[in-house]
């Protein structure tokens, strides 16, 4: 749907390298010691005593005992070894992530819901915090600091591409930093299971240059554009009049809603429903029509509009860019 | 004696499909249909108090929707209190519909065109169960949050005593 990378092994941060270098170096060790494991098993095998008619069935065979016990003494050794030097590389991964200077870090609160992602970027000016929804803009090479927190269930904030997990927990803030060093967008996904439109939680997480990053911020700090024509403003009416304000929020009008994505800005994003949906109109109207037959469970309930209602409430979404 | 225990657990088994398993709509019906449409309203009204979904989504909506800006939990602010036995305008769920609806003097607002019916129904059966008035072994039995007052599945019913509106209590 959007072309977006989400994939540990192509880490796009300094997080996501050592997490990848810790993954590839737990491979090798673990290839290395099939294959060795594998070899002996084979040596084993073909070295066996074979039993003839002859023979008696159970015969031990105490020749080369001793050098036997050499080996295997020599494995557990080498074993003992492999495994702290894992631990070792663990430890020096947890210090490479914990070790990002987090010096004019962007600081956003990132709260998960029940299927979608609140993010409100905060700022020490309060006239400059702007709230948005499911997909978080970026500046390269500046780091990010997330201050995590759930309003229902627990959910898990997962974008391989720059970091690894981190829980999300009703009651208990947590915190999680990561940078992007490489423009482009990428994939999050809930990584906890929160319900049944668990997996169509997604989050998208777009790394700007920096000058793109503050010109995107300035817009979204602005409050809705003023409604160009007359279809519009009708929209802006019903939109503040409707079930749509109870839950949704669009600054600069009547709708002040809190419990569903703020949509000041719906129309610059790249997805609707938390990645279930491509933005646009068409997918949007069906959307507002009938949530459920997308995303079933959804808390947004089906609606039923007047075709030209539909269309004014279209044109004003649209107009929200 | 065998074949008795066999026959014994299969009855069992069968048994068990008497029990009404509680169902969720995905469908529910659109804000435009008309409590008058409903072909069965009271049975309609025993759907929603006796289904644990209805009782505590109208709980999250209840708070969602702000009704705690004036009723406080339902302990009442600048709005009457929900969790006792007296009511102005009469406890039956069709008189709290119309009160949500379409509003009330003295300042309740009306959610009617606001609100779509499915959940202006859950509503109704939330508040019901504020006082016990609604299936106790439906009703949401546990706060999520701290909170002074007692879980709607422990509000005892009010006794039979009838109360005129406005009267003394």
């Amino acid at each position: 749907m959007i072309e977006s990378a989400h994939d540990a092994l192509l880490p796009a941060g300094p997080q996501a390298v050592a997490l990848a270098n810790l993954w590839w170096v737990l491979l090798a060790a673990c290839v290395l010691v099939f294959v060795a494991v594998m070899a002996a098993l084979a040596w084993a095998l073909w070295r066996a005593p074979r039993a003839t008619t002859a023979s008696a069935p159970d015969t031990p065979q105490r020749a080369g005992e001793a050098r036997m016990r050499r080996w295997v003494g020599a494995a557990v050794v080498v074993s003992g070894m492999l495994l702290l030097l894992l631990l070792a590389a663990s430890a020096f991964t947890d210090r490479a992530l914990a070790g990002l200077p987090l010096g004019d870090a962007v600081h956003i609160e990132l709260t998960g819901h029940q299927f979608w992602w609140e993010a409100r970027y905060d700022d020490a000016d309060p006239s400059r915090i702007f709230t948005t929804a499911n997909e978080l803009h970026v500046p390269v090479g500046r780091p990010v600091l997330l201050t995590l927190r759930a309003s229902d269930v627990i959910h898990s904030f997962w974008v391989p591409s720059l970091h690894g997990k981190k829980d999300l927990i009703p009651g208990r803030e947590s915190t999680f930093a990561f940078r992007a060093d490489r423009a482009g967008i990428y994939r999050g996904q809930c990584a906890e299971f929160c319900g049944w439109q668990h997996a169509n939680m997604a989050l998208l997480v777009i790394a700007d240059e920096p000058g793109a990053y503050e010109q995107w911020a300035s817009a979204q700090r602005a409050p809705a554009s003023a409604p160009a024509s007359d279809e519009e403003r009708r929209g802006r009416e019903l939109f503040a009049t409707s079930t749509c304000a109870m839950c949704h929020a669009v600054a600069g009008t009547l709708a002040q809603g809190r419990r569903a994505p703020d949509l000041t800005h719906v129309a610059s994003r790249l997805t609707i429903a938390a990645g279930t949906l491509p933005n646009t109109a068409a997918t949007r109207a069906a959307w507002i029509l009938d949530p459920q037959q997308f995303k079933p469970g959804v808390n947004m309930p089906p609606h039923e509009f007047a075709p030209q209602d539909l269309a004014a409430l279209g044109a004003f979404l649209g107009s929200l860019r | 004696m065998k074949s008795s225990a066999v026959a014994a657990l299969s009855l069992a088994l069968v048994a068990t499909a008497a029990c009404e398993r509680e169902s969720r709509r995905f469908d529910p019906p659109p804000p435009g249909a008309q409590v008058g449409a409903q072909a069965d309203v009271p049975a309609m009204i025993a759907h929603y108090e006796r289904n644990a979904y209805a009782l505590a989504a109208g709980k999250r909506l209840f708070s969602w929707y702000n009704c705690n800006g004036c009723h406080a939990g339902g302990g009442g602010g600048s709005g009457p209190a929900l969790m006792d036995d007296v009511w102005i305008y009469g406890s039956e769920p069709m008189t709290i519909y119309q009160t949500i609806a379409f509003g009330r003097p003295n300042g309740m607002p009306a959610f009617g065109t606001r609100v779509p019916e499915d959940q202006l129904w859950q509503l109704v059966a939330y508040v019901r169960s504020m006082s016990g008035l609604a299936s106790q072994d439906a009703a949401p039995n546990r706060n999520d949050a701290l909170e002074g007052k007692l879980p709607e599945s422990l509000m005892d019913k009010p006794q039979a005593v009838t109360s005129s509106p406005g009267g003394t209590h």
